[in-house]
């Protein structure tokens, strides 16, 4: 064994130790993914399901009663009836319903004459995207009856053109399995920038980095001694939260492994080099924590597509997301988890991944330290 | 080269007109200033000087871990600035806090170290024996570094720097907050170092006494050598002027405040019972003048020290320190009623656990009414946790705490607003200047109206700040950051005044004023609870409490605890350090 790789060895002995170790380490490179892929399993839902909503039937007939009853049986609603206008306003401002349905005392005399027959939706607009789906629900369970209600009169339905819509790769619209792949890239940026990032910046705050610069290793030495632990830890994190995605949450993995798992190397590589570059600014583990939360973990929850939908943002913003490398990594996720191993948009993203990982590892190796300043 | 010069061993550091500079923000700080400097192989040299000088930054260079702005910088004839790994190999540096990865075991430390300096698993074996045994921590080989005490952290840290076998050994401090049990164990095996392997050691240190070990010594005061000589060397300059006074009627402090202020003589410090006086060179103190025949004071003229010298070099330099108003003492006798006085800190049968290391062991004393009462030990001994119970920022884990009369448990609040503190790192807001930081602090007493304008003017004058008042507390002189600390925790007149390492890391000068303020303020009725890992400051004590991995090791008046290391076959020791050491080895503790 020649000296360079006895060097580099020791050094990732002396890693694995210390982070088995360190209580802090061992909760952001373990229990943070595992939290939050609870969270985001189980917990956050962009899915709106069961929404309160408040319905006022001023007259009650079969007509009404039957329309109703859409609300009552749909997955997508919880019913609460209200004798007047007044009381669900009530409500309403007090948040215990998201949408008010008035049927008007003379709906069911209108609906069978030829005047047309108006049904009052008021949706509590503060929360946009929830009032959006709200309402496009609301007009779903009408549409729904109104051609129930025709078929079962035996006339044809009232509207000419009809939409057929069809989900394609996420059929049965779960937010789960397009949030819990686009996680894997917030816990790797966590390990990878993040921890990184700390535990370099506590080798200076402790002293322990001068009496390393004063052996014989060199940079180069230092640098691979925490890239090559905190890459097999960020791509065990990926095994782990790919292992969870799978089998807890069934998300459906229709691509290859492999991609995965090539991608994720380039990725990491890229957040790797982000949290070198930033303890080499920051030598302090409260600067080197505070800047590599707003720089790389913000950003890959904010603007990498994760949550957030790119094409709806700003253009500014949209420009500003190409320089967020979970943005290409999440595009990746996505589409492998969900659609198969589409070239198309894998080639283009891994390329930009590369290229990140390249520049920023470049960036660490020119830019390290070889003496104490 | 020719080739008689090739025989030859090049010296084992060469410094050339080298200069440093760092920029902090938008200044500029001139670290170095043309240092020249020759260091002769196999030989220890010690450089001393006050905080600040640029110890610290020479090392480092000397190590290769910095570069020079100007000048040049040759170790065994290699140009740190070109030279890599091959002067890494001749040079074994070790940085103030050791360099220890705190959660690896003692082994895997050494391991690591031996991994990094290319060492073959046979070779390793060999000398992990060797420094084994050199340092006695084979029986801690498993133990988490971190959990090492002060003296054993060092000895591993030095351990690892040994590894290599270096032929140039360059410690910074090494021996700052260490027992002094383990730093005549590290003087051991420097000597040994020396002796066997013929190793040229340079080091930083704060210890006089070690100093005078060295072959040479180094004096640094702003980046410029003061002076640089054999120890001897240094005496010369302070021949005939170093005196020791001693007087039955007068006692040792009132003796030395006499001595203040006397135009003739530079220094004058309390050692064991007596006073050691350091004359102007040139000079003839006429002692006749300044005490009458009834005092009865002997004066006995003494060699001459290498801190008399260091302080006679650095005062020519330094613009005059203020004046403390000397306060005068009580007559001889009535301050022995101190143990009369009531108690104003009880302390009874406190324990304090943390998780399952127990930092203070069943401790139990009183402190007295204007005494001044020292806790001593070295780092991790148990001083700073029984100092953050005593405030009332820690709870104990058993017994009883009364500060003032209040028990702890219950009026914590109560008991603090009549105690002063000043913490270890001083606790000043930084961005702040002089001025805000005496108002805002005169704010969170309490203090209001012509008071509390009263309180700011009486800081400015006592202290000497007015110099200061605009400038950001962050940019002032350590000494000055101390007076300021001071200050503020004299704000409120509060009749406990707790002091946690107050001349930690400050200079002799700044040291010495320091303890003149603190007897003065003692004699107006403050209590005074002070830390420190200095055992000479001991002797400014009424009574103090030696301290050791949570236990009491010593109580009593200095001169008790000075006679209790008596034994059998030794006379007692006449310094609190040798007292220190002789209670280790009769407690059987030495061995660890």
């Amino acid at each position: 064994m020649n000296a360079a790789s006895q060097r580099l060895l020791g050094l990732i002995r002396k890693e694995f130790l210390q982070v088995l170790r360190d209580p802090s380490s061992l909760a952001i490179a373990f229990a943070m993914p595992v939290f939050l892929l609870l969270l985001f399993g189980y917990g956050v839902s962009l899915d709106a399901r069961h929404v309160p909503i408040g319905l006022v039937v001023e007259h009650v007939s079969p007509e009404s009663r039957s329309f109703s009853a859409g609300f009552d049986y749909s997955d997508y609603f919880q019913a609460h009836y209200f004798r007047d206008l007044r009381e669900a306003r009530q409500a309403l401002l007090s948040r215990k319903i998201n949408a008010i349905v008035h049927l008007q005392a003379d709906f069911e005399r209108r609906l069978n004459g030829s005047e047309p027959a108006p049904i009052q939706v008021i949706v509590n607009g503060v929360d946009a995207n929830t009032a959006r789906l709200t309402s496009g629900y609301v007009q779903g369970v009408w549409e729904a009856w109104l051609n129930a209600r025709a078929e079962w009169q035996g006339l044809t339905p009232v509207r000419a053109v009809q939409l057929e819509a069809r989900v394609w790769y996420n059929s049965g619209l779960r937010s789960r399995n397009f949030l819990v792949p686009g996680l894997i890239a917030v816990i790797m940026t966590l390990i990878g920038a993040l921890l990184t990032a700390l535990v370099m910046a506590r080798e200076w705050e402790r002293g322990t980095m001068e009496a390393l610069i004063s052996t014989p290793v060199s940079v180069r030495e230092v640098l691979l001694g925490k890239l090559i632990p905190y890459y097999l830890l960020g791509m065990g994190g990926m095994l782990l939260s790919i292992g969870m995605a799978v089998f807890l949450f069934q998300v459906p993995l229709v691509g290859s492994l492999w991609v995965l798992l090539l991608a994720g190397s380039l990725f990491l590589l890229a957040a790797l080099g982000m949290g070198l570059l930033i303890s080499i600014a920051a030598k302090n583990q409260f600067v080197a924590g505070q800047i590599a939360i707003v720089v790389t973990f913000l950003p890959a929850f904010i603007l990498s597509g994760f949550i957030f939908n790119i094409d709806s943002m700003p253009w500014p913003v949209q420009l500003f997301t190409h320089l967020v490398a979970a943005r290409y990594f999440v595009a990746i996720l996505q589409t492998v988890f969900l659609a198969g191993d589409i070239w198309e948009v894998i080639l283009p993203n891994a390329l930009a991944l590369l290229l990140m990982a390249l520049a920023f590892l470049a960036l660490a190796l020119w830019r390290a330290p070889r003496r104490l300043e | 080269m020719n080739a008689v010069k090739a025989d030859v061993t090049p010296a084992p550091l060469i410094f050339t007109s080298v200069s440093k500079r760092f920029t902090a923000g938008n200044r500029v700080v001139s670290a170095l200033q043309d240092i020249s400097l020759s260091l002769p192989l196999g030989q220890v040299t010690a450089l001393v000087g006050p905080d600040g000088a640029g110890k610290t930054t020479l090392l480092r260079l000397a190590a290769g871990l910095l570069l020079p702005d100007s000048g040049s910088i040759a170790t065994f004839g290699l140009n740190t600035a070109v030279a890599g790994e091959q002067l890494h190999r001749l040079i074994g540096y070790m940085p103030q806090r050791f360099g220890l990865y705190e959660d690896l075991s003692v082994l895997e430390n050494l391991n690591l170290y031996a991994d990094l300096y290319g060492i073959s698993r046979q070779d390793r074996q060999l000398r992990f024996a060797e420094l084994m045994r050199m340092t006695n921590l084979q029986k801690f080989n498993q133990r988490l570094a971190g959990q090492l005490s002060g003296g054993m952290k060092q000895k591993l840290g030095l351990a690892c720097t040994l590894l290599n076998r270096p032929r140039l050994l360059v410690l910074d401090e090494p021996s700052v907050g260490v027992d002094p049990l383990s730093r005549r164990e590290l003087w051991q095996i420097i000597a040994l170092l020396v002796q066997e392997f013929g190793t040229t050691v340079l080091l930083s240190t704060a210890y006089m006494d070690e100093a005078e070990r060295c072959q040479q010594v180094v004096l640094l005061d702003r980046g410029q050598i003061l002076h640089q000589d054999a120890p001897a060397g240094f005496h010369r300059l302070a021949d005939a002027c170093s005196y020791q006074l001693s007087s039955p009627v007068l006692g040792k402090r009132m003796l030395q405040q006499r001595l203040q202020g006397q135009p003739d003589l530079i220094d004058s410090v309390v050692q064991g019972d007596a006073v050691r006086a350091v004359a102007r060179p040139g000079s003839r103190p006429d002692w006749t003048v300044i005490f009458d025949d009834t005092e009865q004071v002997w004066v006995t003229p003494v060699p001459p020290r290498l801190e008399d010298a260091f302080i006679m070099l650095l005062l020519a330099r330094h613009a005059s320190q203020p004046q403390i108003e000397a306060v005068h003492f009580l007559p001889n006798g009535s301050r022995h009623l101190v143990g009369q006085q009531p108690a104003v800190i009880e302390v009874d049968q406190v324990d304090r656990w943390f998780g399952n290391f127990q930092a203070v062991k069943k401790l139990s004393f009183d402190v007295r009414h204007g005494e001044i009462f020292g806790l001593l030990g070295a780092n991790g001994a148990g001083k700073t946790t029984t100092f953050r119970m005593l405030c009332g920022l820690l709870p104990a884990s058993n017994g009883r705490l009364r500060v003032a009369g209040l028990d702890l448990r219950k009026a914590a609040a109560q008991a603090r607003a009549r105690l002063g503190y000043m913490s270890q790192k001083f606790s000043l807001y930084g961005q702040l200047s002089v001025k805000q930081n005496l108002e805002f602090f005169s704010h969170a007493y309490g203090l209001r109206n012509k008071r509390r304008l009263e309180r700011i003017a009486w800081a400015f004058q006592e202290f000497d700040l007015t110099d200061f008042a605009d400038s950001n507390s962050v940019d002032l002189p350590l000494g000055y950051k101390q007076r300021l600390a001071l200050a503020c925790a004299l704000m409120h007149e509060p009749e406990i005044l707790f002091l946690d390492e107050p001349t930690s890391g400050i200079d002799p000068l700044a040291r010495r004023e320091f303890w003149t303020r603190i007897n003065s303020l003692a004699a107006q009725g403050v209590t005074i609870l002070v830390t420190t890992h200095f055992m000479e400051e001991a002797e400014y004590c009424d009574r103090l409490l030696i301290m050791r991995e949570g236990d009491i090791l010593a109580a009593g008046t200095p001169a008790q605890i000075r006679s209790s290391s008596q034994t059998a076959d030794q006379a007692p020791a006449g310094t609190m350090e040798e007292a220190f050491i002789r209670l280790l080895e009769i407690t059987g503790e030495a061995n660890g």
